[in-house]
């Protein structure tokens, strides 16, 4: 297709290149209609957030398809409970718009509690619900006072924001859960983990390392979470966030109400892994907590850098462009391919910050493209002008990448191995070197 | 991992629990993408489009497009058609398709958006081509959205302009693979009947590796056929919940005569595809054919002991399980469930028809839900399950062999490059239930009892 028709004038603004110019990069708006988006709705952004919390019942309140598309596509691992892995419904039909869907959802609470007992329901609101006017609060309070647990009303409609709006949701969802009251004792050395779903177990190694330290991880927000550990959150002394794009305000309001203070970190890559542990630690101070920790960095890098260094030599000179969903995830990325010696030559998130979007800006080099919530034409473009041979993305992106005869890495629900830690960062090496050095490439060509 | 389901079975109000459906603007956006060099658009949130687009990448592993209204809350409250209007003249703009196929989602038909009056006032380019569809979620299911879709395409395009009907055959396929509608089509194409089919996704979402991104593939029915529909001698639709409706509107618009038949999964169905077609324009069904068909009853009489009295459960979309549901007692084996997530009392008459018949009795229910399968299957415990990905769950828990078949199927590839439909199709089919069913007498088999030929 034309690339100059795809100046659209609302998308120009979400799109710079380095060095070219000096604006600012428009990021954090809402999509032009029209467009081929990549992003996702208030919704899914609220879903994906809780839905690694492994004992609680979700209960999506609509028709089907809400509950149908999130069934189980996470990919967060649990150790105990797999109540998440169902889906439930309340299926509105018809008569439930016209006449209101509160009846059916109580119904459907009180039938599922008696089924499963759970300790904790997240009752989700749809487009729809927040349409008809359906008084959710109302519905899940009594619904919590007659089974005695916890009803958390999940405010997602989906045409009320974009994806943030749903981490923002999900979020307040959370905090309901822990309660207003600051709790009076403080756990020394514990942490929360914000911002880990457990995808392929990634949450377990991060929390193996901690402890390696002599920390204690108190709960994962939210991968492998339960009720039981998450209503005592607020008794740790430090959360460190990684997926700051979802859990930057949760962070934040946790200082607010319990005084909890948090680090921002990534285990993505070597250097960054290395130097949020360092963080950490240091955080806490005590010899023994920073000896333990270098111990372990000299362990742990011992064995993967020349791990690491084996596929370089086959990586080196290759150019990637990146297109994820938050900032946080952009910005390791870039540094962690150069630890296997390739540039980034375009790089993109569906809800990236300003402030994510200018370190980026600082990280790249020149000439490298950078775009806020890109349509797949904008990445065909751009991957085929900067001469990519490899894309970073999620499920939609996988097979444009591949028609492009490029080499994909799926860094999200989809991934099979964890991308977290040391032991992440081997997995990624590997998981670039075989499908960017495949011989299915050579076919291409008849 | 579905150990909390009760063996005991009460009845429930309050929803679905594991669906067996999803909802209808996902159905039209599948339809919409078997007219050639079309954008289909979501008119609603931006989450909809989005998981349309992902749960169908997933199904067929190739690039699916479709653009949203990206609904917010202004939207809501003034009404979508300001955002409608935006969107049409963006998508010819950037991304230039022939036609755009709006469909509605649970939102915009609730606030009320008449989609026919906002085209009235949009600014749709010269030459081009917006047609629409309203396609509510919370009534049918993914299958009644591929119906609503297909019959807006009739509405929207057919015409009769010929004062005698053409020599030609509407096909329409029903929701079906590619792979299907590519048989269909070999095989009428093999009786050498000119046909038209729509929707055709076929080289549109199994379209070859050039190196090159094509928003618009080669694949999918071309306008001026769908408009020719309306001069065509017959309508076949496959599958009477997908495709009727489609076929009816072309009777009631055109005068073309319209045949519902089952989705030709199996030795009946397919029978009867090919005898309607030869009814209406030839004389003799080509030795080709004939071939196909005598190779297919040989492997099932090769094969007939490995099926006989094999209990199984089959779900998925009626038009789909009503064609496999036909098969299995063809070959023997005993359908003990049978279920689709879809509303219709039609399927449960059908199967209850079926199984009349074969002097059986099963479990057979419409709308229902895979939880309620699992239960079904805990207190009448069957050899085999046939049905989508999701069935997953249940084999493993209850350790059944499974086959998958029908849409969507998320954890395996190439699936939707073949046939189930057709001799072929049967073939391919018998293959993969008895190498489920001889893997597992394998695995289980006692050193003693474990035999080199089978």
């Amino acid at each position: 297709m034309d690339a100059g028709s795809l100046a659209v004038n609302e998308r120009e603004k979400s799109i710079i290149v380095k060095g070219k110019q000096k604006k600012q990069l428009v990021c954090d708006t809402d999509s032009a209609a029209g467009c081929v988006s990549q992003r996702a709705c208030v919704y899914c952004g609220a879903r994906v957030v809780l839905n690694p919390v492994t004992d609680a019942l979700h209960l999506v309140h609509g028709p089907i398809g809400c509950a149908s598309y999130t069934w189980d596509i996470r990919g967060s691992l649990s150790s105990g409970s797999e109540l998440y892995r169902s889906s439930f419904s309340t299926d509105l039909q018809e008569e439930d718009i016209i006449f209101g869907g509160e009846k059916k959802l109580a119904r459907a609470i009180d039938e599922l509690v008696l089924k499963h007992h759970p300790p904790l329901v997240f009752v989700y609101s749809t487009c729809i619900v927040g349409v008809i006017g359906d008084d959710l609060e109302a519905v899940c309070k009594a619904a919590a006072q007659r089974h005695n647990i916890q009803v958390i009303p999940v405010q997602s409609s989906g045409f009320i924001g974009n994806k943030s709006a749903g981490y923002r949701a999900a979020c307040n969802a959370l905090l309901r859960l822990m309660g207003p009251e600051p709790t009076p004792t403080r756990n020394l050395n514990s942490i929360n983990y914000l911002g880990d779903f457990n995808l392929a177990g990634e949450a377990w190694i991060i929390s193996n390392y901690l402890r390696q330290m002599g920390l204690e991880v108190n709960v994962t927000f939210t991968g492998d979470s339960r009720y039981e550990t998450l209503i005592k959150a607020p008794r740790a002394s430090l959360n460190i966030v990684q997926c700051a794009g979802s859990m930057h305000y949760l962070a934040q309001k946790m200082r607010e109400l319990y005084g909890i203070p948090y680090l921002n970190v990534s285990f993505l890559g070597v250097l960054d892994t290395t130097a949020s542990l360092r963080m950490i630690a240091e955080h806490f101070g005590g010899s023994g907590i920073k000896q333990k920790t270098e111990e372990l960095i000299k362990t742990e890098t011992d064995k993967v850098i020349p791990l690491i260094n084996g596929y370089r030599g086959n990586l080196q000179g290759r150019k990637a462009a990146v297109y994820v969903g938050g900032g946080f995830k952009a910005i390791s990325l870039i540094k962690q391919f150069r630890e296997i010696g390739i540039d980034v030559v375009m790089i993109g998130t569906q809800t990236g910050r300003q402030s994510e979007y200018e370190t980026i800006n600082d990280l790249v080099d020149e000439g490298t493209v950078v775009l806020d919530d890109a349509n797949p034409s904008e990445l065909e473009r751009f991957m085929v002008e900067k001469g990519a041979h490899l894309l970073v993305g999620g499920v939609k992106e996988r097979p444009l990448a591949y028609k492009l005869g490029a080499a994909f890495i799926d860094h999200n629900h989809d991934r099979k191995h964890p991308l977290s830690g040391y032991e992440g960062a081997v997995n990624f090496a590997r998981e670039v070197y075989s499908t960017v050095c495949s011989p299915v490439w050579k076919y291409l060509k008849a | 991992m579905l150990e909390h389901t009760p063996k005991e079975i009460k009845e429930r109000k309050g929803g679905m629990i594991n669906p067996a459906k999803t909802c209808q603007p996902i159905g039209a956006m599948y339809a919409a993408l078997g007219i050639h060099k079309c954008l289909p658009h979501s008119h609603g949130s931006q989450g909809c489009c989005s998981y349309h687009r992902m749960h169908l990448t997933r199904h067929f592993r190739d690039p699916i497009m479709a653009s949203t209204s990206s609904f917010t809350e202004g939207a809501c409250v003034f009404g979508g058609g300001a955002n409608l209007k935006t969107a049409i003249k963006n998508v010819f703009a950037i991304y230039d398709p022939d036609v755009m196929a709006i469909h509605t989602t649970c939102l915009t038909e609730t606030i009320g958006d008449d989609i026919p009056s906002y085209l009235g006032s949009a600014e749709i380019p010269d030459g081009k081509i917006v047609i629409h569809a309203n396609t509510p979620s919370y009534a049918g299911s993914h299958v009644t959205g591929f119906a609503n879709m297909t019959k807006g395409m009739v509405t929207y395009l057919a015409e009769a302009t010929t004062d005698t009907n053409k020599e030609q055959v509407n096909i329409i396929p029903g929701f079906v693979n590619p792979g299907d509608m590519r048989e269909i089509k070999r095989l009428t194409k093999s009786m050498g009947i000119n046909f038209i089919m729509f929707p055709d996704t076929s080289g549109v979402v199994d379209s070859p590796m050039t190196g090159k991104f094509e928003m618009f593939p080669r694949g999918g029915a071309k306008v001026e056929d769908i408009r020719d529909t309306g001069n065509s001698k017959l309508t076949i639709a496959l599958g009477s919940f997908a495709s009727t409706d489609a076929a009816i509107q072309l009777e009631r618009k055109c005068k073309v005569p319209a045949k519902t038949l089952k989705t030709p999964i199996g030795i009946k169905a397919t029978d009867e595809f090919l005898m309607a077609l030869r009814a209406a324009f030839i004389s003799e069904i080509p030795y080709e054919l004939e071939e196909e068909r005598g190779q297919l009853v040989d492997i099932m009489t090769d094969t007939h002991y490995h099926f006989h009295g094999q209990r199984v459960a089959v779900f998925g979309d009626p038009d789909v399980v009503i064609g496999l549901t036909e098969f299995i007692l063809s070959l023997g084996m005993v359908p003990v469930h049978v279920l689709t997530g879809t509303p219709g009392a039609a399927f449960e008459k059908e199967i209850k028809a079926m199984l009349l018949e074969a002097g059986l009795k099963a479990n057979v229910k419409a709308n229902g839900d895979l939880f309620e399968l699992q239960q079904w299957i805990k207190n009448e415990p069957v050899d085999l399950l046939l049905g989508n990905t999701y069935g997953k769950y249940i084999s493993r828990a209850e350790d059944i062999p499974f086959v998958r078949v029908g849409f969507p199927v998320l954890d395996r590839s190439v699936h939707s490059y073949m046939p189930i439909v057709g001799y072929q199709g049967a073939m391919r089919l018998v293959e993969m239930i008895s190498n489920a069913l001889l893997d597992r007498a394998d695995r289980d088999a006692a050193d003693e009892d474990f035999e080199l030929v089978m």
